[in-house]
């Protein structure tokens, strides 16, 4: 009788890259729909036209590549850089700047580099970086929260219906909105702006209807929404904790650090960690695997990297936040780290207990 | 750390032992109760039985009957290769009959290997007699362990584990390097396996007695006996054979695979890590399998060498999963049938377990010392999800690190994966490729279904080349460099001696030149002097040649001697592997 022959091992867990990409988007759910209920519907159409478009885009690269299709569209990779990019997009942005986000993020930061697996950046905050550079005025008009709207009395913003939102992101409403009417600071840039003003942090604090109070406080409720989905994923095993960890509390240590030292000139660790992308880059942008280090002392780098740089670009650099450039530099650094962060081999005594491999010299 | 009370029954040692644990490690289904149900069948004797000359790494048996010979059971049929450092065990015949063949039969190998096998055609008188077989050694104890050792050796024991080392060499290693503690593997972590674990319900009087035999003969102060958790009757069993041993210990152990590693069953045992490249008796340890005490037991006190082994037949593929003792060169099919036959859903025969046995391509080929599992099965259910299998393609890697999680050798598959796909195998050392044991474990958890162990595997092949390689350039350069040195060292030296003659000659010319300057002064003397100096020349020429002749000799002789010096330098240096000497 004769039997089919392989190599062991002939057992496979039901693990794919389908399930673990589809366990990051159902994590992501309930995060955005917290900032969708504080921003309105131009959050879920951000993200419906991110995702189509990363899709569509995606699409057209396989095949030019003469790739396999069903199957790289089914890993829900794209899905997820579609979405994430959306995430960090203000509300009611034009779908071109969208589409240029996306094109750079599926196109140039993966495909370019040969597709899923291959890319050293992370493709949404390459999107992200290339859209807040060309695009600054665009990127920076944040609606105000809707939620606001009834508890202050900021009653000049008109209410964004669906269909009101769809037609202001594709440019076919009746009539441009009042953006100086009805935008305004983000947090962080307010914090920014005050700060080099030489306003102390504590009024500036209070001056901000996002700030000055917890309930009202949109990204404070985002972020913890957010990070009981990052936990999700930590249960279900799909991230490995040292990257959250290092970066939430290098961030924490930093900001505390300079916030005792000067507590009016230096921002609060709180608003460090839930205002901007934070919480979403610890649990989502920044453990990316492909882009991420792999180690697990290299991971604890990579994240305490990139809480570091986050308060160093946010506190003196020139722009409100700082994720999408903390994870692209870190991103360059993870082959050194990877390399250099090697774990303790069973049998061996030291993680350092090993000489480099003699190399042949040709003239003894 | 997991603390397991493993208190024995009589002697009540109730200091409960500290387990260590491993890095990673995988809990795939364990299919452990199809098969360990029903008692050990003997599996009959099969028509035909055919023996391989070599059944583990090394050289061949060498056969001492010829075709047409009629053997009895137990006789041996094939003696050890008695050169130095072969590597072989005695073969017998496992029951009586005829020698059809001895000729080129498959083998079970991965590649479907053809070797030399020793064909009998069983008469099925399974006649054994005094003459052909060993006399059972009832009160071990008072022979000494030399006569113990070679009684294991004769028996033709190898560790029944699945590497089938010959047990003979193992314990010989060993008696000199001060084991305090003899491990037994009963672990059995493979999925489906359980030939262990009726072997332990079973035998486990016989077994406790065959590790006291091994216990006396490498004088090791104890015992712990590894049993995975998922086989609590086994641990029932031993912990009662062993209740009168205070020197015996049943440790019960989590179950994770690849806990019956010896590396990492050791690790759990003791908390001690075997060196990388280095062996258990390094830290005073040696293991042994539960079924080769066993057998070590047949052939010491019942006086039967190792004609058979008990074999797990399992798999979904099979009517009756069971356990069989099965004479060693039984066929596969003979298995099979013997278990109730194979069902349509048998597409796939695996010696040993489906992490790290290997498919088979024909079930006519014959079981050796070595085989613990022949696993029928289907595809299906080995892995559905597996692109081999089904239509599912293999992604890339998206570097989750699943794999690193789980790998018990604490490496980074997915570097490794990376390094050896580049074809940067320099790379692939520096991760310590070598430490990797081939468990399958990352493999097993890939989202992507990259067949990760078979990059390993064939960088582990490359990398051994690409040394032997290196090894065969050194040494014809340091020949060569050599030839050259030798080549320019006689150029300087008849230089040198050539100047040294011309020196002398010209000193000789000047001294006659001056004589004859004399002798125009003294004109007397001249005559004389002429006739003197011809004879002293003529003895000056001879004198010369005899040197001449006798340096060569010489120098013949000394280039011998530093070509001899310098040969054990040629040689590349073995156990440093590495060329820093050169």
């Amino acid at each position: 009788m004769k039997f089919k022959t392989n190599t062991s091992p002939f057992f496979s867990s039901e693990n794919n890259v389908r399930s673990v990409m589809l366990q990051v988007l159902i994590a992501l759910i309930p995060g955005t729909l917290v900032v969708a209920y504080f921003y309105g519907w131009g959050i879920l159409i951000n993200v419906a036209l991110s995702v189509f478009f990363a899709l569509a885009l995606e699409t057209l690269a396989l095949i030019l590549r003469k790739r396999p299709i069903l199957p790289f569209l089914g890993d829900f990779s794209a899905f997820i850089t579609g979405w994430l990019l959306a995430l960090t997009l203000p509300p009611l942005i034009p779908w071109w700047v969208i589409f240029v986000g996306v094109f750079f993020a599926i196109i140039v930061a993966k495909h370019l580099y040969g597709g899923l697996g291959y890319n050293p950046f992370n493709p949404a905050m390459v999107g992200f970086a290339v859209l807040i550079i060309s695009f600054p005025l665009e990127m920076t008009q944040w609606i105000q929260a809707n939620h606001i709207n009834t508890i202050n009395t900021l009653q000049t913003t008109p209410p964004f219906g669906f269909i009101d939102s769809l037609k202001s992101v594709l440019g076919i409403a009746a009539s441009t909105p009042d953006w100086d009417a009805i935008t305004m600071a983000t947090p962080l840039d307010a914090v920014k702006t005050g700060l080099r003003a030489g306003m102390p942090y504590s009024d500036i604090i209070n001056q901000s209807p996002y700030l000055a109070k917890t309930t009202s406080n949109t990204w404070l409720w985002s972020g913890l929404v957010f990070t009981l989905g990052g936990l999700w994923l930590l249960y279900k095993k799909v991230i490995h904790w040292q990257i959250p960890s290092a970066l939430i509390l290098a961030l924490i240590m930093i900001s505390s650090l300079f916030h005792l030292f000067s507590n009016e000139t230096y921002a609060s660790p709180l608003l460090h960690v839930f205002s901007g992308a934070t919480i979403l880059a610890a649990f989502f942008i920044a453990t990316d695997p492909v882009s991420a280090s792999t180690t697990p002392l290299g991971k604890i780098i990579y994240g305490a990297g990139i809480g570091l740089l986050i308060y160093i670009i946010r506190t003196w650099g020139n722009y409100p936040d700082a994720v999408a450039f903390a994870v692209l530099i870190m991103n360059m650094a993870v082959p050194t780290i990877d390399y250099y962060t090697q774990p303790r081999t069973f049998g061996y005594g030291t993680a350092n207990d090993k000489k480099p491999s003699s190399r042949r010299e040709n003239n003894p | 750390m997991i603390t397991v009370n493993s208190t024995n029954h009589s002697n009540e040692k109730v200091t409960p032992r500290k387990l260590g644990t491993f890095h990673g490690g995988v809990h795939p289904p364990f299919h452990k109760d199809d098969s360990n149900k029903p008692v050990i069948n003997f599996a009959g004797i099969p028509k035909r039985l055919v023996l391989p000359l070599r059944q583990q790494l090394g050289s061949d048996a060498e056969p001492c009957v010829s075709v047409g010979d009629s053997v009895y059971k137990g006789q041996l049929i094939a003696h050890l290769n008695h050169h130095e450092g072969a590597l072989s065990a005695n073969i017998h015949a496992p029951t009586s009959g005829i020698i059809a063949a001895i000729t080129k039969h498959a083998l079970p190998h991965p590649s479907g290997l053809q070797a030399q096998c020793i064909i009998i055609e069983p008469d099925g008188k399974d006649e054994s007699s005094s003459e052909h077989s060993f006399k059972p050694i009832t009160d071990y104890a008072t022979f000494s362990q030399n006569d113990l050792l070679e009684r294991i050796q004769q028996a033709g024991i190898v560790g029944l584990g699945g590497a089938a080392f010959p047990t003979a060499v193992k314990l010989a290693g060993s008696k000199n390097a001060k084991i305090k503690t003899l491990i037994i593997n009963g672990a059995e972590c493979e999925p489906y396996i359980t030939c262990d674990d009726r072997l332990m319900r079973e035998k486990s009087a016989e077994i406790i007695l065959g590790i006291k035999i091994v216990l006396r003969l490498i004088n090791a102060e104890e015992c712990l006996i590894g049993i995975e958790d998922n086989k609590p009757e086994a641990i029932e069993a031993m912990r009662l054979a062993s209740a009168n041993e205070f020197d015996i210990e049943v440790v019960s152990i989590p179950t994770i695979y690849p806990s019956g590693g010896e590396k990492q069953l050791i690790k759990i045992l003791t908390r001690k890590e075997v060196p990388s490249g280095g062996l258990p008796s390094e830290l005073g340890l040696l293991s042994q399998n539960v079924a080769t005490a066993y057998s070590i037991y047949q052939a010491v006190m019942e006086g039967q060498p190792l004609i058979s082994r008990i074999i797990t037949v399992t798999g979904n593929g099979i009517l009756h999963p069971q356990n069989f003792e099965v004479l060693i060169g039984t066929s596969f099919a003979h298995l099979a049938e013997q278990a109730g036959g194979t069902n349509k859903m048998a597409d796939h025969l695996i010696m040993g377990g489906p992490m790290m046995g290997f498919a088979l391509e024909d079930d006519n080929i014959p079981i050796i010392k070595a085989t613990n599992c022949a696993l029928f099965t289907s595809s299906t259910a080995l892995r559905e999800s597996n692109p081999a299998f089904s239509s599912q393609a293999i992604m890339p890697c998206i570097r989750c690190g699943k794999c690193m999680d789980v790998c018990p050798a604490n490496l980074l598959p997915q570097q490794l994966y990376w390094h050896i796909r580049a074809k940067d195998l320099e790379k692939a050392k520096e991760h310590n490729l070598k430490d990797c044991i081939d468990c399958g474990c990352c493999n097993y958890v890939c989202p992507s279904h990259i067949p990760l162990v078979d990059y390993y595997r064939f960088a582990k092949v490359e990398l051994r080349e690409q040394k032997i390689a290196q090894e065969k350039a050194d040494i014809s350069r340091q020949r060569h460099e050599f030839l050259l040195y030798r080549k320019e060292r006689d150029k300087r030296e008849r230089d040198e001696k050539r100047a040294a003659h011309k020196a002398q000659l010209q000193a000789k010319k000047a001294a006659i030149a001056k004589k004859k300057a004399d002798t125009g002064e003294n004109a007397d003397s001249d005559k004389s002097d002429i006739s003197n100096s011809d004879t002293t020349k003529a003895d000056a020429i001879k004198a010369a040649v005899a040197r001449a002749k006798e340096k060569k000799i010489a120098r013949e002789t000394q280039a011998d001697e530093s070509l001899g010096k310098k040969s054990p330098r040629i040689k590349p240096t073995k156990n440093t592997g590495t060329n820093d000497e050169i």
